[in-house]
């Protein structure tokens, strides 16, 4: 195979100092990936075991008062507990945060997308709403925390809830769907649309058996990053939605607040009477929690560069 | 739970066909699409100026002129197509007598008796099965084995059948250019329409590809009425019974093929005809 | 043609049904009363409905934040130090009674006041809006150089196949969660910065810049490596024709031309930077008091807006005076994001009139 090659010169390209010059930045930001990723990894899987993920949390005191009637009104200054155990229902709280939100927003989003793109002409009321949905992308997350405590658990009355997280955590998705459908249809040639109508299709008809499924890849990545989004969410579940430690380990019903992991990773690692005790448990959870979030990139990447392959053929 | 949206929302009125008479039989000295005083506007732009034309049924029917001068408006106007362009519209278009913008018209059941196959091909992203299936099902087709005997007529209408027949759950995009082409008629054939309107059919084509198709249109010919869009003179000669020559947006000359090209009665044709200007 | 004649065309062309009929087209007719009632019933209306939902959930936050600072703005009607004053004296309690002042100047009391303390009821919050500027800029400082400078590298030095690696790598940092940074912050970022600085404590507003940098580094780059490689490469050809380096046609012609896709990432980073919250927190130490104008805002301890609200809300009573002022700060907060939003989108719309096409 090598032999019947005829050897051209070669020119070896020179390194310029533009290269190295700028190649400096790109290797600061992936030494920043790497170590971050690597630090988490190094302390958090000798934590990582079999019980740990299927596990429930447990606490012990380590020294101070022991719990009674005025536990909770002292300020025992030497008090320190010491969690230890699994964080199953953490990961159960997620995933129950998580499905309930996209439950919410792939609906709500898809459909809008339809509209915008498919219905909707270019005009004063479409950039509008595109400014509109584009705010709503740039709202800080704990503002969505505050309107969700005053709304969903006080006005609402659904209280400290997994409802309540489910809407708000939808409510965040919602633009990156909106986004990612918009690109998706967009990137549909209008020649499949026409060569439809033309065959005596409605819109709809067009929309839900053209359009639609060849637009799902595109849907299906933006599903896939607003998962990863609202997974790693903390802020706006923080007054409306989570507990650090509640009896009933599993949601039972939505009006009960949940378990999350990312909750209980910061209160964890800055509540007073646990920071710093258990440094190992923080890293562990915080490598489940790292772990299902990139879990989730990866699959969005891996779905757009082959949906992206497949489109050369158009 | 899209079929059940679907049910939903879902137009139903298909049995409000035009031309509601009962089946006459077809023959080529029926007028099958009448323009009246047709004007047609883009916005400010007055594409379409007072077109007045008789399309024959089961005839070649060939729209040539110079780029933009509205041919391809003009049969995308047949079917309202243009409604997607945003078009604005006076004047009349009577399919089989009837005014196709009135209002009220059922533009769906209008579109499933006039097909339409574009200039670049564009099969849908399925197999070629469902490519050709895509228009019964619409229209809701009774069961399976109607639809393979719809799908493998329309693909021998088509001339694609043999090439094709034992690999019908291929992606469409497998075929070769005109292959795809072929199967975009074949699409188009596959809802039975009476008209085929054709925009520049041949223009992304190879030599050997092009021939094919001419030879299925002059096949065609006998069975609907079919108008083509070509910016290539001897291709309307050819394929053609009747030649209409348009330019800026105006019918100059419309006649029988053998008259426009050889004694036109308009100083544009002969010129445009000659190849003076293209 | 006789009367039953011309009935019976009348009849025949009556619309059957108006709910299900399909939709003719609306362009070339004109639209009827009837017309707009039966594309809202159907899947158009539907979707359109859909739509209308991100507008709801806007004017929803935006009602919520605004009934809620209310209290506070119209107390602080009376001058930003009311409220301490009549805290001072012991009837803190009775903070309501200031609930008629002028919403606007109380804004203005509001966002120019230089002490936040919750206890004493002074709420004036110029020192966390301070604490968020000095982050976010030095957030930018860091992040602005070094993503750009990347972005040119991704787009006009790095081969094809390492560029399709480290691409996704960057947006896996992205993804990571704003608690993940916020913990490792705290647990190396800070203690090594106390080290290195002979600080009492770490955590200052550099710890903060930092992480905040990295956090709002893949938005600059892959945004700017977009608008970079989607320079025509006519400009590219032609510069190097004319004998310049690599280096001074990137610098000289490149760049310029895709000064609206970057700084379009820029300002999208600050819309990010303004409103991250958990990583802040964690690691700014959370004192609110003004930093000095100096370099040495960086080492001291600050507290953000986002922070102030994360940190604060979970000990106050629902419904007090600490309560609106943090509703407050989130108005601020909402009212700063719309204003980068919007100054994004002017800017994205004036290239689109320029040039025909975004960024």
């Amino acid at each position: 195979m090598m032999e019947s090659k005829t050897e051209l010169p070669t020119v070896r390209k020179r390194v310029g100092l533009g290269e190295i010059i700028f190649s400096i930045p790109t290797l600061l930001i992936l030494a920043a990936f790497f170590l971050i990723l690597g630090v988490i990894v190094y302390y958090g899987a000798p934590v990582i075991s079999w019980n740990f993920l299927t596990g429930t949390p447990g606490f012990t005191m380590l020294y101070g008062e022991p719990f009674g009637p005025n536990f909770l009104y002292s300020e025992p200054f030497n008090l320190q507990i010491l969690p230890y155990g699994g964080i199953l229902p953490m990961i159960f709280g997620t995933l129950a945060l998580v499905s309930g939100a996209i439950g919410i927003a792939v609906p709500l989003g898809v459909l809008s997308a339809v509209y915008l793109n498919e219905y909707l002409k270019e005009g004063l009321f479409k950039s509008f709403i595109n400014q509109v949905i584009g705010n709503l992308a740039g709202v800080p997350s704990i503002v969505f925390g505050i309107f969700a405590f005053t709304f969903f658990s006080k006005q609402l009355d659904f209280g400290v809830s997994l409802l309540s997280g489910w809407f708000v955590l939808g409510f965040m998705a919602l633009p990156i769907i909106i986004k990612s459908t918009e690109e998706a249809l967009k990137a549909i040639p209008r020649g499949f649309r026409e060569a439809s109508l033309a065959l005596g299709a409605t819109k709809w008809e067009t929309i839900t058996s053209v359009v639609l499924p060849v637009a799902t890849p595109g849907i299906s990545t933006g599903i896939i990053l607003g998962i990863g989004r609202i997974a790693g969410e903390t802020a706006a579940i923080l007054f409306a939605a989570s507990i650090f430690y509640q009896s009933s380990l599993y949601p039972t019903n939505v009006f009960q607040p949940v378990m999350a992991l990312t909750y209980h990773l910061y209160y964890e690692a800055t509540s007073s009477p646990f920071a710093g005790i258990n440094r190992p448990y923080e890293f562990g959870t915080a490598l489940v929690l790292l772990g299902i979030v990139l879990l989730f990139s990866i699959i969005a990447i891996y779905i757009r560069t082959k949906s992206q392959k497949k489109r050369k053929g158009w | 739970m899209v079929t059940v949206l679907n049910k939903f929302m879902m137009s139903n009125n298909r049995e409000n066909k035009i031309g509601k008479e009962k089946e006459k039989k077809r023959t080529s000295r029926d007028v099958k699409i009448e323009t009246k005083n047709l004007n047609l506007w883009f916005s400010k732009n007055h594409v379409l100026k007072n077109i007045n034309l008789k399309i024959s049924d089961k005839k070649v029917t060939a729209i040539i002129g110079p780029s933009g001068c509205g041919k391809t408006t003009l049969i995308r106007s047949f079917n309202r197509m243009v409604d997607l362009d945003g078009a604005r519209v006076e004047g009349e278009v009577l399919l089989d007598g009837e005014n196709i913008y009135n209002y009220g018209t059922n533009v769906v059941a209008l579109r499933e008796k006039i097909g339409m196959v574009f200039q670049k091909p564009n099969p849908f992203p399925m197999s070629i099965y469902d490519n050709v299936a895509y228009g019964p099902r619409i229209h809701r087709v009774s069961d399976d084995t109607n639809l393979d005997k719809v799908v493998e007529e329309s693909l021998r209408h088509a001339a694609l059948w043999g090439e094709v027949e034992d690999r019908l759950n291929a992606n469409a995009y497998e075929l070769s250019g005109g292959q795809q082409q072929r199967l975009c008629i074949a699409r188009a054939l596959a809802i039975n329409p009476d008209v085929l309107l054709m925009d520049e059919p041949c223009s992304a084509l190879d030599p050997i590809a092009t021939a094919k198709i001419e030879d299925l249109i002059w096949e065609l010919k006998e069975k609907i009425a079919v108008i083509i869009v070509t910016h290539n003179m001897q291709q309307a000669a050819r394929v053609s019974q009747f030649t209409a020559f348009m330019y800026l947006g105006e019918l100059i000359e419309y006649d029988k093929t053998k008259k426009i090209f050889e004694t036109p009665k308009e100083e544009r044709t002969k010129d445009y005809v000659t190849g003076k200007f293209g | 043609m006789d009367l039953i004649g011309r009935l019976r065309k009348v009849f025949r062309n009556l619309p059957v049904d108006v709910l299900t009929r399909p939709a003719p087209s609306v362009d070339v007719l004109q639209l009827r009363g009837k017309e707009y009632l039966r594309r809202f019933f159907s899947p158009e209306g539907f979707t359109g409905v859909c739509a209308l939902s991100s507008f709801i959930i806007t004017i929803l936050i935006l009602f919520f934040l605004i009934q809620q600072s209310l209290p506070i703005l119209q107390e602080m009607g009376y001058g930003q130090y009311a409220l301490p004053l009549l805290s001072g004296l012991g009837y803190g309690d009775y903070a309501w009674i200031l609930n008629n002042g002028n919403i606007v100047t109380g804004l203005i009391n509001f966002v120019t006041g230089s002490t936040w303390y919750p206890k004493y009821l002074s709420f004036g919050i110029l020192p966390l809006i301070a604490g968020t500027l000095v982050v976010v800029g030095g957030a930018m400082l860091i992040a602005v150089p070094i993503g750009i400078f990347s972005a040119i590298h991704l787009s006009e030095y790095c081969p094809l196949k390492i560029k399709n690696i480290i691409k996704p790598i960057i947006e896996l940092l992205a993804g990571i969660p704003s608690v993940v940074y916020g913990f490792v912050g705290l647990i190396f970022l800070v203690p090594w910065l106390a080290g290195v600085f002979s600080l009492r404590s770490g955590q200052t507003a550099l710890a903060g810049s930092i992480i905040l940098s990295i956090m709002i580094l893949p938005t600059i780059v892959t945004i700017s490596e977009d608008a970079i490689s989607a320079v025509p490469k006519e400009y590219k050809e032609a510069s190097l024709a004319l004998g310049a380096t690599h280096f001074q046609t990137v610098w000289k012609v490149l760049l310029p031309a895709a000064i609206s896709g970057i700084t379009a990432s820029i300002i999208l980073a600050v819309g990010r930077a303004l409103g991250e919250t958990m990583a802040v927190l964690m690691v700014c130490g959370g004192v609110a008091n003004m930093p000095p104008l100096s370099l040495q805002m960086f080492f001291t301890s600050v507290k953000p807006m986002t922070a102030a609200i994360a940190a604060e809300m979970g000990e106050t009573a629902v419904g007090s005076v600490h309560y609106s002022a943090l509703f407050g700060v989130g108005l601020v907060l909402f009212g700063i994001t719309y204003l980068v939003n919007f100054i994004a989108d002017l800017i994205n719309s004036r290239f689109k009139k320029k040039f025909g096409r975004a960024r």
